[in-house]
C-alpha cells in the first residue's frame, strides 16, 4: 500500500440526477480502519456518496457523475473491474433485502458467485457472516429456510452478513439500524468496533447519537454539500465549525 | 368509533359504563353507519353478479357444443381422416396440423422472445434507441392477423422461397405471438423486486448472475403463463396459415405422428371448422360441432396444464 493515509479520497464530487444535484463538490478522505459516521436530514445525498462508492450509481441510469474518487490511490471510475471493485466495498442497504432463497445460500451466494465451491468453506464463510451480524444464534438450526421469511430486523442482520461475505475492505451500512431494535442494534454497534481492525466503515446514519457513540469522525452533509467533517468529538461538541452542524446534531432543526 | 366523550382514556376508562349516556351502545349505529354497510354489501353482490355473468356464456357454449357434438364424438373420429369430401371420417389431419402448427411456432418464438425480453428488461438503458423498440414490439402486437398472413405470404413462402409449407405457416404465427411473448416476458421480470436485483450487484454478482440466479427463477411462471396463451391463439387462428401453408384437404397416414413433413402443407383445425362449416355443402350437423369442442377442448386442456405449472411454480417462489 503506496497511500495508506488514504483508503478513499474523494475530491471535487457532483452528481447530478437531470436537473437536480445530489452533491455538490464534496471532498472527504476516509483513513484506513477508521469509522466514519455520515449525518444529513434526508434528501441531503448520504445515499448517493455510498454509491458512488461502489459504483452501483451508473444502474440507475440518468445520473451525472464529476469529480474523483480513489480507492487505495486507484481511481475508480477508470477502467478495472466493477464487480471486484463491489466484492471490496461492501454495501447494507437500508431497507433490508432477503433473497429469495435459504438464509444459507443468502450468505454463500457472493462466495459462490466469486467461485468458492467447497461446502466447508461455504460453511466457514456462512458462520463466520450470521456471528458477525449477531444473527447465528437466532438462524442456526434453520438455515435451509427462506430467508425473506424473516422477521424485518432479522433480514437486516441477513444483509449485514451477505455485505460480510465477500470480505470487503471497506463497509458501507446505509441506515442499518432502521428495522432493528436498541439492543441488537448495540450489538451490532459492537461487532463494528470489532471489524474496524479490518476494514474501514462508513457509516450513513439518521441517528445521530449512534454516530457520537462509534465514529472516530462524523461528516455531515446537507443538500448535497458536505457542511463539515471533523472528530466526533467536536461534531458534537458546544462548539464545531459550523452553526450548522450544532443546530442539527441539537435537533434544533431538520 | 370514538365518540368525543371517551378521548379523556385516564377518566372513562375505569367507569366507563356507568360513565355512557342511558342508552348509548358503545359502537352506536347512525344512520351514516347504516348507509355504510348497505352499500358495502350491495358493491359485494354486484361484482360477484359480474362474476358470474362471466363464466354463464362460457359454461353455455360448452355445454351446447358438447350436447350437438355427442353423437360422433369417439377416439376413431380424432384418428380418422376426413371422408367423402369432408361429409364423413374425423379430424386426424387437421388435429394434427394444428399441432405441428403450435409446437413449431412456439419453438421458434420463445427462445428469441424471452431473450429478447430479458435484454430488454435486464440490460437496455433508457434511450431513444430502445423506446424505439418498446413501440415496435407495442404495434407490432396490435397488427391484424390478416397482415401478418400477407407478411407471412410475401416474406417466408416467396421472399425466402419456403413454399406453402407447416415451416412457413409456422413462422408467420412466431411472428406474430412474439411481440405478445416479449410483453409476457417483460411483464413478468420487472415484477421481481428490483431491491433483489440491487442486493445481487452490491455483492458483485454481474448482471448474468443476477438474472441467472434471481430475477429468472422468480419470474418463469409468469413467462411460462405468457407463452402458454400463445398456444391458443396460435391454434385458433385462421388468417395467418391461409396463405401460407394451409390446405383445404390433405389425407395423411392416419394414427402416425411424424405424418407431416416440415415443408409439407397441412391441415389445421381452425381452417377445417371454417371450411365444413361453410364451404361444403350437405356435412352432417355434428361434424362442425365435433370439430370445435376438440379446438376448445385441447386449449382448454393446454390451459389447465398451464395453471397445474403456474400453481406448481408458485409454491417454490419464495418470496
Amino acid at each position: 500500500m503506496v497511500t495508506a493515509q488514504k483508503k478513499i479520497e474523494i475530491s471535487r464530487l457532483t452528481v447530478r440526477f437531470g436537473s437536480k444535484t445530489a452533491l455538490k463538490e464534496v471532498s472527504l478522505d476516509v483513513a484506513p480502519n477508521e469509522i466514519l459516521a455520515v449525518i444529513g436530514p434526508a434528501q441531503s445525498g448520504k445515499t448517493t456518496l455510498l454509491k458512488v462508492l461502489n459504483r452501483t450509481l451508473e444502474t440507475s441510469g440518468d445520473a451525472v457523475m464529476e469529480g474523483t474518487v480513489r480507492i487505495d490511490g486507484e481511481d475508480i471510475m477508470r477502467s478495472r473491474n466493477v464487480y471486484d471493485l463491489r466484492r471490496k466495498v461492501g454495501m447494507v442497504a437500508p431497507l433490508p433485502v432477503g433473497l429469495p432463497m435459504s438464509i444459507y445460500e443468502n450468505v454463500a451466494f457472493a462466495p459462490r458467485q466469486a467461485g468458492i465451491e467447497p461446502r466447508r468453506e461455504l460453511d466457514a464463510i456462512v458462520e463466520r457472516c450470521l456471528r458477525q451480524a449477531a444473527l447465528w444464534d437466532e438462524v442456526k438450526d434453520r438455515l435451509d429456510s427462506l430467508g425473506s421469511k424473516l422477521s424485518g430486523g432479522q433480514q437486516q442482520r441477513l444483509t449485514i452478513a451477505r455485505a460480510l461475505s465477500h470480505q470487503p475492505e471497506i463497509l458501507c451500512l446505509d441506515e442499518f439500524s432502521i428495522a432493528i431494535d436498541p439492543v441488537t442494534t448495540h450489538r451490532i454497534e459492537d461487532v463494528l468496533q470489532e471489524l474496524r481492525r479490518e476494514m474501514t466503515i462508513l457509516l450513513v446514519t439518521n441517528l445521530v447519537q449512534q454516530a457520537r457513540r462509534i465514529a472516530d469522525r462524523t461528516a455531515f452533509l446537507l443538500n448535497g454539500e458536505l457542511v463539515e467533517v471533523g472528530p466526533t468529538g467536536r461534531i458534537f461538541s458546544d462548539h464545531p465549525e459550523q452553526q450548522k452542524t450544532y443546530d442539527y446534531v441539537h435537533g434544533i432543526f431538520g | 368509533m370514538i365518540s368525543p366523550a371517551h378521548t379523556n382514556i385516564s377518566r372513562e376508562i375505569p367507569a366507563a359504563d356507568a360513565a355512557l349516556p342511558q342508552g348509548a351502545a358503545r359502537f352506536t349505529e347512525t344512520p351514516f353507519s347504516r348507509k355504510k354497510m348497505r352499500s358495502e354489501s350491495a358493491a359485494e353482490y354486484v361484482f360477484l353478479a359480474m362474476t358470474l355473468l362471466l363464466v354463464a356464456p362460457l359454461l353455455l357454449i360448452l355445454g351446447y357444443l358438447l350436447y350437438q357434438a355427442w353423437p360422433i364424438l369417439s377416439l376413431d373420429f380424432l384418428l380418422t381422416n376426413p371422408k367423402r369430401g369432408m361429409r364423413a371420417g374425423g379430424i386426424w389431419s387437421p388435429l394434427l396440423g394444428t399441432f405441428y402448427l403450435v409446437f413449431l411456432s412456439l419453438v421458434i418464438a420463445t427462445p428469441i422472445g424471452v431473450l429478447a425480453a430479458v435484454y430488454l428488461n435486464e440490460y437496455a438503458r433508457n434511450n431513444w434507441f430502445t423506446r424505439l423498440i418498446q413501440l415496435a414490439v407495442v404495434n407490432l402486437s396490435g397488427v391484424p392477423s390478416i397482415v401478418h398472413a400477407l407478411f407471412g405470404l410475401g416474406a417466408f413462402v416467396l421472399f425466402a422461397g419456403i413454399g406453402r409449407s407447416i415451416l412457413a405457416a409456422s413462422l408467420t404465427l412466431a411472428i406474430m405471438t412474439l411481440p405478445v411473448i416479449i410483453a409476457g416476458t417483460k411483464e413478468a421480470l420487472s415484477s421481481v423486486p428490483q431491491s433483489f436485483r440491487e442486493a445481487c450487484w452490491n455483492v458483485g454478482a454481474t448482471r448474468w448472475q443476477t438474472i441467472r440466479a434471481v430475477v429468472l427463477p422468480n419470474a418463469v411462471s409468469g413467462i411460462l403463463t405468457g407463452i402458454i396463451l400463445q398456444v391458443s391463439r396460435a391454434a385458433g387462428e385462421t388468417a395467418p396459415i391461409l396463405f401460407t401453408g394451409a390446405v383445404f384437404f390433405k389425407a395423411i397416414s392416419e394414427g402416425d405422428l411424424l405424418a407431416y413433413g416440415l415443408f409439407d402443407q397441412c391441415m389445421a383445425l381452425s381452417m377445417h371448422l371454417f371450411t365444413i362449416s361453410t364451404q361444403v355443402p350437405d356435412v352432417p350437423h355434428a361434424l362442425p360441432y365435433g370439430t370445435a369442442i376438440v379446438l376448445l377442448g385441447a386449449v382448454l386442456c393446454i390451459n389447465a396444464v398451464s395453471i397445474l405449472l403456474r400453481i406448481v411454480l408458485r409454491s417454490r417462489k419464495k418470496w
